[in-house]
């Protein structure tokens, strides 16, 4: 085939590299993007989307049993069933439904996408299998956008019932038994989402506390709900092995005691890592961050004019993060002057209820040496929160005691992911306490929370 | 215990106040006799104020540089011992004070007692010189007692909104150099565009350069303050007029040269400065005019027999002029010797005021690096100055061909009020030709 020579070559087709691919185009670069899967990554097709669909319609199901039996709002409802292959169906529906969407807006842009594995040769040439022989590419810059894989546990590999997300999201049948082995947001979020299915869940933490990267004060909501939900949670406790059936896992407790648990699959989420191998990456000897490829702020790594954007990249892995990297190496190769100069990246945790964070928490703050404000406002306070049945949780913000910057927000509760935007709103534009309290929230909505937990911090809240 | 008094001495030569320059000790200290408690500066000699006894010091008066009058108190010395038996010393006496604090109160009554014993056994009791709320040593205590303090705040990022970032970037500002006027130290867009007003870009950072905005604040205080007040003055009160020639040297340099190599063993090194101290001698036989010191607010000129050169010498501590006193009445060698004996005196500050004033008129040269032209400010209250530049190999037209000649300028100023520029031009013409023709400078007048 003819060799192909250009300005970009993006390689992976994930949200890093397609959004950096589109804006490269855009801006009047020729650019070739090089997918050997479907477009998307692993947010759009294994991850983000295709697990909050599941966890729609486990919630929907969950919500048509409580009618079934009980409902303090009146409802009556029959006992319902689920037919997972037509969720799924319809799951699978919304992933084509955005993977369509991603092509056309590629084709529409005038990028090149060629399909096959692309093996760097050097930081400047890629070499791809495709299906209609091996294609060449020259490119002025290279981008990096390989993303990041499951990673196994030691003594339980893939296989047979140990399986990932990425299984997990397409199950034929709901299992009876599903252990979870990794009691951080993915599997939780997950295992929640087939507990509300009908399955019998154990979640397996080797951490004293589940999503250790949360503080104490939100994970309590989440623990308390797991196990109200009727989700066992072994914390301080290893997965070691399957038994011979492989039907069984074996588990080690804290206290040594070794526990055996059935169950018909194994769901491992212990955490995701950059994937690297097989794309001639490693050949190129880039200075490395532990297993993530290391960047500056403009997202350059040690070799000139090679860019590595998203999950490739290290923690922490985000779509969100990877298409502000991908967009801003796009600008930057076009001759624009950007940094990635981030104050927050904010995170949601789609458990029951959900998480959100922006900036920095009450600890964290204290430790990077700031006197600080800090206050929550409870959703028992809130009328919204009680019409939609949602009072557990709070909003927490966090702020300098000198001058009022806000450092932080985080909430749990649940719906309250779509407060996120706000919370990076806030911290992006340098917002102080007063600003948030002087800025009319709507009645009665959650996010009216916001503005109390601020009031709170200035010493004056008026409905706590 | 008695209290001694040190006070500032009269210093000489009419000195009614000087400068306090150093003070080597501080309340608490004990001294001996013969140490330096003050050092204060007359003029431009620096004098030290020694302890007349072995004490403590309990009290310093005025601070550095601060001008005291003669007589006033500098000192105060806890002595042991009794006070039947003062010495007295010019520049401390011992004296009952009658009024005051309780600490003045409390010595007088301990000095006024008749024996040492009860006088020393009333020590202890006394109450200790009451510190200033503001002194020192307390916040220092109280820092060091402090339970230790939260770790230092992180460096905060330039606190903007993304669209100013966005814009900054843009326009190759770097935010960290701008000031935020917005709540909280924001940076609003337009901080920025008011620093771009001001010239000040950010790409700076990115060329490796950054503006230094530091200021640092040196109390001007001693001899700079003393030169800096007299340049003042004699710059307010006289106007100058200078005058700028050239002057062949060669055949002069030739002379020295010889001289040099011939000098019998034990004579100083000949720089070109003797040489023109003996021909400004002989010139201002011809126009005494210039050998003058002005005193204008009497409307007096103090014509002078006697040739009192004084020399601008660049000491650590700035600009002195020794005085060559009577170099009518010294030879060349004397006029060598006793300029490289006063400008070690002065570099090493061991110059004693009367070596230090009394010019009638005065030569700066600065070698080297004379430059080709130079403004000198006049010694006030002389009426002239001699400026010498450096010494340049030239071109010079000799009625047939350039020659290669050694030319030196004399840049002099004069205090128009006295001298006119003809007159001034004349002696410097007259200096010029007995340069030009060393043999002349040793001819008897």
């Amino acid at each position: 085939m003819e060799p192909i020579s250009c300005s970009v070559l993006v390689l992976g087709g994930g949200p890093g590299g397609y959004v950096c691919a589109i804006r490269a185009a855009q801006l009047g670069l020729d650019t070739v993007l090089v997918e050997s899967g479907p477009l998307g990554g692993t947010c759009l097709n294994i991850g983000c989307i295709p697990s909050k669909a599941l966890i729609h319609a486990a919630e929907e199901f969950h919500l048509a049993r409580r009618f079934a039996t009980h409902s303090p709002l009146g409802i009556r409802a029959g006992e319902p069933s689920i037919d997972l292959k037509t969720t799924m169906a319809w799951k699978d529906g919304i992933v084509s439904r955005l993977r369509g969407g991603v092509y056309a807006l590629l084709r529409r842009a005038s990028v090149k996408v060629v399909n096959g594995i692309g093996i760097l040769r050097d930081g400047k040439t890629c070499v791809v299998d495709t299906d209609m022989g091996r294609q060449e590419i020259a490119a002025e810059h290279v981008v990096i956008a390989t993303g990041s894989e499951s990673m196994p546990l030691p003594g339980l590999p893939f296989g047979g019932p140990v399986v990932s997300s990425t299984e997990a999201l397409a199950f034929g049948d709901i299992p009876e038994r599903l252990v979870v082995v990794g009691g951080g947001y993915i599997g939780l979020e997950l295992g929640t989402a087939y507990r509300k299915l009908g399955s019998e869940v154990t979640v397996i933490e080797a951490a004293e506390r589940i999503l250790p990267q949360y503080d104490a004060e939100l994970t309590r909501r989440v623990m308390a709900r797991l196990s109200k939900l009727g989700i066992d949670v072994l914390l301080s406790a290893k997965a070691t092995g399957l038994d011979r059936s492989g039907a069984t896992l074996r588990i080690e407790r804290s206290d040594g005691r070794e526990q055996r648990l059935p169950a018909d699959r194994i769901l491992v989420t212990v955490g995701r890592r950059p994937r690297l191998g097989g794309f001639g990456i490693e050949e190129l000897d880039l200075r490395m961050s532990g297993n993530a490829i290391e960047i500056d702020d403009q997202c350059r790594t040690s070799m000139r004019n090679v860019w590595a954007v998203g999950d490739v990249t290290g923690e922490p892995m985000l779509e969100h993060r990877a298409v502000a990297q991908g967009e801003m190496v796009a600008e930057i190769i076009a001759g624009e002057k950007r940094s990635f100069d981030k104050v927050a990246i904010p995170a949601v945790c789609f458990t029951d209820p959900e998480i959100a964070t922006a900036g920095l928490s009450p600890d964290v703050a204290r430790a990077a040496g700031y006197t600080i404000k800090t206050a929550s406002f409870p959703f028992t306070a809130n009328g919204r929160a009680m019409t939609l049945e949602a009072e557990d949780g709070f909003v927490r913000i966090v702020a300098r005691a000198d001058n009022h910057l806000v450092l932080g927000l985080q909430a749990v509760g649940q719906g309250v992911s779509e407060l996120s935007a706000g919370f990076a709103l806030a911290l992006e534009m340098g917002a102080r306490l007063e600003d948030i309290a002087a800025t009319v929230h709507v009645h009665p909505t959650l996010g009216e929370c916001v503005r109390e937990a601020a009031l709170l911090a200035l010493g004056h809240g008026l409905h706590a | 215990m008695v209290e001694r008094i040190i006070t500032l001495p009269d210093v000489g030569e009419g000195v009614a106040e000087a400068e306090i320059v150093e003070v080597p000790v501080k309340v608490g200290d004990p001294v001996r006799e013969g140490e330096t408690l003050v050092s204060v500066m007359t003029d431009k000699a620096t004098v030290e104020i020694p302890s007349p006894v072995e004490g403590r010091v309990a009290w310093i008066g005025p601070e550095i540089g601060q001008k005291v009058a003669v007589g006033s108190e500098l000192v105060k010395l806890e002595v042991a011992g009794d006070a039947g038996a003062p010495k007295r010393e010019v520049s401390a006496r011992e004296r009952p004070t009658s009024t005051g604090s309780a600490t003045r109160d409390a010595s007088a009554h301990a000095a006024a007692l008749p024996s040492g014993e009860e006088a020393v056994s009333k020590g202890p009791a006394r109450p200790p010189i009451p510190a200033p709320p503001s002194a020192p040593a307390r916040p220092r205590e109280a820092a060091r007692t402090a339970p230790p303090t939260a770790p230092a705040k992180p460096p905060d990022r330039p606190l903007a909104a993304p669209a100013v970032r966005a814009y900054a970037r843009d326009a190759g500002v770097d935010l960290r150099f701008v000031t935020g006027t917005g709540p909280a130290g924001r940076i609003l867009r337009e901080d920025v565009d008011a620093y771009l007003a001001t010239g000040a870009r950010g790409s700076e950072s990115a060329r490796g350069l950054a503006r230094n905005t530091a200021v640092e604040e040196i109390k001007i205080i001693g001899l700079r303050r003393r030169i800096a007040e007299r340049l003042q003055d004699t710059m307010r009160r006289i106007p100058h007029f200078s005058y700028v020639e050239e002057v062949d040297v060669t055949d002069l340099e030739a002379l020295r040269a010889d001289v040099n190599e011939t000098r019998k063993s034990g004579r100083p090194r000949l720089t070109m400065l003797p040489f023109l101290m003996r021909a400004m001698v002989a010139a201002l036989r011809e126009h005494p005019g210039l050998n003058a010191r002005f005193d204008d607010t009497n409307d007096t000129l103090h014509r002078y027999g006697g040739v009192h050169i004084g020399i601008a010498v660049q000491t650590p501590n700035g600009l002195m002029v020794p005085v060559v006193q009577h170099a009518e009445a010294l030879t060349i060698w004397d006029c060598a010797s006793e300029v490289a004996r006063l400008s070690e005196a002065a570099r090493s500050g061991t110059a004693k005021r009367e070596e230090l004033t009394g010019s009638t008129i005065t030569i700066t040269s600065l070698g080297a690096l004379g430059g080709i032209v130079s403004t000198p400010v006049i010694n006030s209250p002389e009426v002239a100055i001699v400026g010498v530049n450096k010494i340049a190999m030239r071109p010079v037209w000799r009625g047939a061909a350039f020659e290669p000649r050694k030319i030196m300028n004399l840049s002099s100023s004069f205090d128009h009020r006295i001298v006119d520029g003809w007159d001034a031009a004349q002696f410097i013409q007259t200096l010029r030709a007995l340069l030009e023709a060393p043999a002349k400078i040793f001819m008897e007048a």
